[in-house]
């Protein structure tokens, strides 16, 4: 018989909480995944949460068709290292039913289309409550989310009606139609994330890590080469440069940094002494001041 | 997870209308060093385009359009920043009376709160109201920041004058238990933020990082007794565990070991903890605030809801009980109405029977001449419940001692209401 005793961080206690709040108030959850390393820490945060249960929720993967295909290939073995459920649904097919049209020119990019797939995906499932990895740390409109965060059935934020959140009492009663994105790391920062990640043995995509890649630089952004996704001038010209990557997203909308670290220690390192923000490296985010705020009213997530 | 890891202390801010709090903020990230290059170079941009003489620091937590349009502070923001010593979450919430439900959302979860004063205008009702809330939800910790200083010549005897009015507004409300001290400060221009003040030599106190860093840290978990709400029964159904039938919830208030008698809520059965389980591993003593599985010796009808105490603790459970209610939504409180009651897990229908008291504009309790409650109000009541519920005094354990109201009809989070069996109407 163990006598050891059980203590637990705050962060990782009150992500569970949030997780079984989830199962215990919703019908039909779902875990949305990324395949970056805030939604891989979801998985793990879910596996923990219902052992020795299964995940009692599906993973729901939008495909942009620009992704990382190391992030495709990490997300498939996941899947089948834990014995997953896991829907993808494509936004290639929501633009063949024409239902949404491909953006063009220089900053073409497939990130904020993915919301209608999305927004499909919730009607066709009737998911009534979608966890998500974001954060408050990222960026200011995503500073104001509530952890239970109420969408009508537009899929709309509507941040001036935002219910009180009260203590850690989280109501989950919605109107018909409506669902709630649920963030159970909130309150976690990008340093916890990868502290997390490395205290836990967290597998990750390989591309986190320093890699060389062919590139080009647009903006003072490290652009990554792959001629069938990303728009190039011709004048653009590719160099091979030691990269890896800060955050995850479309190929299109996510900019590499350059850095040696290939370690998750060397990662942490890099971030605790980093001049830019998380985010610095995001295209999507860099359209406007609301970028981020605008397209969590349309229905992101 | 807790090796590495330094304390946090989570803060709340509050003020009123223009009293610089996101320029406080915003100055606090600056100094310690926490906004990163390229969020500092959009906010020079943006107070550029907009003509001002200096970097705006305030756009550095005014995160919706319409704060950044009006230049107010419209919901919680939760901001994150750290020094050597401590981590720091910051719930930074408006000051303006119609978004007090906002403060009172991020007040919920503080150690501690900054309250920031005008140096030109001295304690105003807001001030009055935020020193209330912090009252009401048991928060021990506040930080007056006089701020703007330097509007007001940086003057000694402003600042004073500004300290007799806390301490009568302190006394007037009966705030006895709680640590206080007050900070002259120019958030726009530095002084006594984190360096001393050529401005103000005559002021020999700490600065408010100082105050920030000696706070103690309280931990909100630590309630007199165990209380185990079950928030969902984890029957994994698998070849590798057939027969498993574990509890998942948090545990609050003291420590829960194997072998411990425990008593089902409201039930009353009995039985005895066989294990405590997280992530397949096994654990013969559980702290408060962990989020943990256990099983137990017999088969007892447990479900959500359900809550696990020791049997020689079992608290008194009760179906009409005495609350403060803090009425946070458009719709009046309609007394003739079924509201549902959310205890931890447990939800249950009920009514308000009865206001007992309204506070008034001075936050003190007056006998009610209506039987309605309005947007921020705040009440003595008597609520009737569908279903008996743990009758513990808010004072003596946090956890169970609070409750929200939900409106039956909208969904909408209507109250936030705390249980009061210990103290007499004040």
């Amino acid at each position: 018989m163990s006598n050891n005793v059980l203590i637990q961080h705050p962060l990782e206690s009150e992500a569970i909480y949030i997780m079984r709040e989830v199962v215990g108030q919703f019908d039909r959850p779902v875990l949305m995944f990324s395949g970056g390393k805030d939604s891989i820490t979801l998985v793990h945060l879910a596996l923990k949460a219902f052992a020795p249960g299964k995940v009692p929720f599906p993973l729901l993967h939008i495909d942009t068709g620009h992704n990382f295909k190391e992030t495709l290939e990490f997300r498939d073995a996941l899947v089948k290292k834990y014995d997953l459920h896991l829907i993808v649904r494509h936004v290639q097919d929501s633009i063949d039913r024409g239902e949404v049209i491909e953006e063009k020119g220089k900053y073409a990019s497939r990130n904020s289309l993915q919301t209608h797939t999305l927004l499909n995906a919730i009607e066709e499932f009737k998911f009534d409550a979608c966890i998500g990895g974001a954060r408050r740390d990222e960026e200011k409109a995503r500073a104001k989310e509530r952890i239970f965060s109420v969408r009508d059935d537009f899929g709309q934020w509507n941040e001036k009606k935002q219910r009180p959140e009260l203590f850690d009492l989280l109501n989950g009663r919605i109107n018909h139609g409506e669902n709630v994105r649920v963030f159970p790391i909130s309150n976690w920062t990008e340093l916890d994330v990868w502290q997390y990640i490395q205290e836990e043995d967290i597998s990750i995509p390989s591309i986190y890590f320093s890699h060389w890649r062919n590139t080009f630089e647009r903006d003072s952004l490290i652009w990554s080469v792959d001629d069938d996704i990303v728009y190039r001038e011709p004048d653009e010209e590719i160099s091979l440069k030691q990269v890896r990557f800060r955050t995850i997203g479309d190929m299109s909308c996510t900019a590499a940094l350059e850095s040696t670290a290939s370690t998750v220690e060397e990662i942490i390192e890099e971030i605790k002494t980093s001049r830019l923000s998380e985010r610095g490296a995001r295209i999507d985010d860099k359209r406007s001041e609301a970028a981020m705020e605008q397209r969590k009213q349309q229905g992101y997530f | 997870m807790s090796s590495k890891h330094i304390d946090v202390l989570k803060l709340a801010t509050a003020g009123s209308v223009d009293d610089g709090k996101s320029t406080l903020i915003g100055r606090l990230l600056f100094e310690t060093d926490s906004l990163p290059q390229d969020k500092l170079e959009a906010i020079e941009n943006s107070s550029k385009r907009k003509g001002y003489d200096y970097p705006d620091l305030s756009l550095a937590t005014d995160g919706l359009l319409a704060e950044r349009e009006q230049g107010i502070t419209i919901d919680v923001a939760h901001i994150y920043f750290s020094t050597k010593n401590r981590r720091y979450i910051i719930a930074d919430s408006p000051g303006h009376v119609e978004y007090t439900r906002n403060m009172i959302t991020g007040a919920s979860t503080a150690q501690a709160s900054i309250v920031l004063i005008d140096a030109r205008n001295g304690v105003k009702e807001q001030t009055a109201r935020h020193v209330f809330i912090n009252k009401l939800l048991g928060i021990k910790q506040l930080i007056f920041a006089i701020n703007k200083m330097d509007l007001v010549d940086y003057d000694e005897a402003v600042f004073n004058n500004i300290v007799d009015q806390i301490t009568e507004l302190l006394a007037n409300q009966e705030v006895n238990d709680t640590n206080w001290c007050a900070i002259p400060v120019s958030a726009l221009h530095g002084d006594l933020i984190l360096k001393p003040s050529d401005n103000m030599k005559w002021y020999t106190g700490t600065t408010l990082l100082g105050a920030l860093e000696s706070t103690p840290i309280e931990d909100l978990s630590s309630d007199e007794h165990s209380r185990f709400f079950v928030q969902a029964v984890i029957r994994p159904k698998t070849k590798t565990h057939q027969d498993f039938r574990g509890y998942a919830g948090k545990l609050t208030g003291g420590k829960l070991s194997k072998g411990d008698h425990i008593t089902v809520l409201p039930g009353l059965q009995t039985g005895q903890i066989t294990d405590i389980q997280f992530f397949n591993e096994s654990f013969g003593t559980a702290y408060p605030g962990t989020s943990c599985t256990l099983c137990l010796s017999n088969d007892i009808d447990i479900s959500r809801g359900s809550v696990l105490v020791k049997t020689d603790e079992v608290p008194e459970l009760s179906r009409s009980i005495k609350a403060t209610l803090c009425w946070l939504d458009n719709t009046n409180l309609n007394v003739t109405r079924k509201y549902y009651f959310q205890q931890g897990t447990k939800t249950v229908q009920a009514k308000v029977n009865s206001i007992d008291a309204i506070y008034d504009t001075a936050f003190q309790a007056a006998s009610p001449n209506r039987d309605v409650l309005d947007l921020n109000e705040v009440a003595e009541v008597s609520i009737t419940l569908a279903d008996p519920i743990i009758n513990d005094d808010f004072t003596q354990h946090r956890s169970t001692g609070r409750f929200v109201l939900i409106d039956s009809l909208t969904n909408n989070t209507v109250a936030l209401g705390l249980v009061r069996n210990k103290t007499e109407l004040p």
